[in-house]
């Protein structure tokens, strides 16, 4: 079962704003799922190595350092105008943010 | 039902236009019923559809999908079109590339109609937590489509779309398509690109088909698939047609040397009896047709939902951290600093289930939680792993439920999300291990609700699920 302050501080870390309301139906439902995968704590992982998250074995990939054409640099710039285009907040190119404090 | 298509425009019964307007026509009546679509694109649909009929027109050679009207699902970006994961965070959020599985079916001239609803961020099994409203089932408008690709499920059963991309984390395009009466298939994970996708549970989610018949899944797939280097776990596939597992394995299929193994742990208390006996019906087929059917044993299965929703959630609060209202979507106002921007950005057009399952991974992924969470939860995921290793060792497929019901009515499951989350039982073992899987159309209830069969293969098997699935709608369609 989870406390309010730690469903609190979790909401702070997820950067997600609560309201009494939201915090309390979450504390019931957070400890209700956290209760459920108790059950974990029956397996025995002794044997188990665990070096990967589960998926198909993977060798690391360089890219190559290689010198960009002219086209390339082109569609890149376009690409960059439609992805700042997306940003609420938007001056002389800069995605514009809040102070931060 | 794609090369019915393709042979009547090649043949010039229809034309490309016709084709689309029709299934526009459709799409846009029944959308206020079924609320399958957020956005439909008539205009680009048209054009694209031009294109392919003057292609037609100089006998120039077409592709099987070209001119054919399909959907994706809104958590897959779209170049130039708004694409929202089914979130209010993106509603106004036009994507500014392809998804790499996008410009395939591009490059094949298909036409796009538009983007399926879906749960949002793809979170959920009923598409009742869409920031855009539920999508209903055609079948049963009281029921749910299932999710969280329910939009394109409905979209194939509704004959909305020809065929629909969706994506499956934890059974989201397979369990839909139970409750719709239509196929999904779950590739392995790496057989298709994940660019473009927008991420939930990366090291879980895979795009894929949803058609009316495994013909159609299996042209989708081919097409699809394949490395990509924008997506570093793409993979190609080992040995051309070759899957791992059993030795000796050969195609074509010959049923009468296939061993088709039953885990027992998906047939068990809480399975609905008229899913267990449709079920049971089409193992019986397969018997008939001369396969070996023996029963088998994956004992870490009773885990499998346990760990599921501890790192699904966990990669899915790292992956949408990047929803702060800073650089796409909506940003709250009435803010004094960055750190009330992020906050109240994220509280106002987060869904409910969203910030739950965000709240959650960060939980199990804090100090002091991770290594009694997180690190547990991947260790049990590998001998969830192991066990599927251990049988694909003596049988080429494993046949089981896709669901232990068929479609719920809207409303039942929402008060309970532990309630919800167990709908995936038969589904989320197969994301954990990276295995495909496919689930079909296996009759109905006496209330005339499909019910869906999942096929699994071993890792990179597709084709095993294609040939054996197809033997098996053979029979079933004469049931």
């Amino acid at each position: 079962m989870l406390i309010k302050e730690e469903v609190q501080h979790i909401a702070d870390l997820a950067r997600i704003e609560l309201t009494n309301q939201e915090t309390e139906k979450y504390q019931e439902q957070l400890g209700h799922i956290l209760d459920y995968m108790e059950k974990l704590k029956e397996v025995d992982i002794a044997s188990v190595t665990v070096s990967d998250s589960g998926t198909n074995d993977l060798e690391n990939i360089w890219r190559e350092d290689a010198i960009k054409t002219q086209d390339a640099i082109n569609n890149s710039q376009e690409n960059e105008t439609n992805l700042i285009d997306m940003a609420p907040s938007v001056e002389n190119r800069q995605v514009k943010v809040k102070s931060v404090f | 039902m794609i090369k019915e298509l393709h042979q009547k425009l090649i043949n010039k019964e229809i034309s490309a236009v016709e084709l689309t307007r029709d299934y526009l026509a459709r799409a846009e009546a029944k959308n206020s019923e079924l609320n399958a679509f957020i956005t439909i694109v008539s205009d680009s649909a048209l054009r694209q559809a031009v294109a392919v009929d003057r292609k037609i027109k100089n006998n120039e050679e077409i592709s099987l999908i070209a001119g054919l009207p399909c959907s994706i699902k809104d958590v897959i970006m779209t170049e130039g079109i708004r694409t929202t994961a089914a979130s209010k965070i993106l509603e106004n959020y036009i994507a500014s590339y392809d998804a790499t599985s996008v410009g395939k079916i591009k490059n094949a001239k298909a036409v796009i109609l538009g983007k399926n609803n879906c749960d949002e961020f793809a979170m959920g099994g009923s598409n009742e937590n869409s920031g855009f409203g539920p999508v209903k089932n055609p079948l049963d408008l009281e029921r749910v489509p299932g999710g969280s690709s329910g939009g394109s499920a409905v979209s194939v059963a509704a004959d909305l779309a020809v065929y629909a991309l969706g994506t499956d984390t934890g059974g989201s395009v397979r369990q839909p398509a139970a409750f719709c009466g239509v196929v999904g298939l779950k590739p392995t994970y790496g057989a298709v690109s994940r660019h473009g996708l927008i991420a939930m549970a990366s090291s879980l989610d895979q795009i894929g088909p949803l058609t009316k018949n495994i013909e159609d899944a299996k042209i989708i797939f081919d097409i699809i698939k394949g490395k990509d280097k924008f997506d570093s776990t793409s993979q190609e596939f080992p040995i051309s047609n070759q899957p791992t597992g059993r030795t000796g394995f050969q195609f074509p299929i010959n049923f009468k040397k296939l061993k088709i193994g039953i885990p027992k742990e998906y047939f068990v208390k809480g399975i609905d009896t008229e899913v267990e006996s449709a079920v049971r019906e089409v193992i019986k087929k397969a018997e008939a047709l001369g396969a070996e059917i023996v029963e088998v044993s994956l004992p870490y299965t009773e885990y499998a939902l346990a760990v599921y929703y501890i790192i699904q959630p966990a990669e899915a609060s790292a992956n949408l951290a990047r929803f702060d209202g800073i650089r796409y979507g909506k940003r709250a106002e009435a803010t004094e600093n960055l750190i009330e921007v992020y906050k109240k950005t994220r509280a106002e057009f987060l869904g409910e289930e969203v910030k739950r399952r965000i709240m959650l991974g960060t939980y199990t992924l804090s100090a002091g939680y991770f290594d009694a969470y997180y690190k547990k939860a991947n260790a049990v995921r590998k001998l969830i792993k192991q066990d599927f290793t251990n049988v694909f060792e003596s049988v080429d497929l494993l046949i089981t439920p896709t669901t232990p019901t068929s479609a719920f009515k809207l409303g039942e499951k929402t008060s309970d999300p532990l309630t919800m989350y167990l709908e995936d039982i038969f589904t989320v073992p197969i994301n954990l291990a990276g295995l495909p899987a496919m689930s079909m159309p296996a009759g109905q209830t006496k209330s005339g609700l499909p019910i869906g069969v999942q096929l699994i293969a071993p890792w990179f098997g597709e084709d095993v699920l294609f040939e054996v699935g197809e033997e098996l709608e053979r029979v079933i369609r004469n049931m």
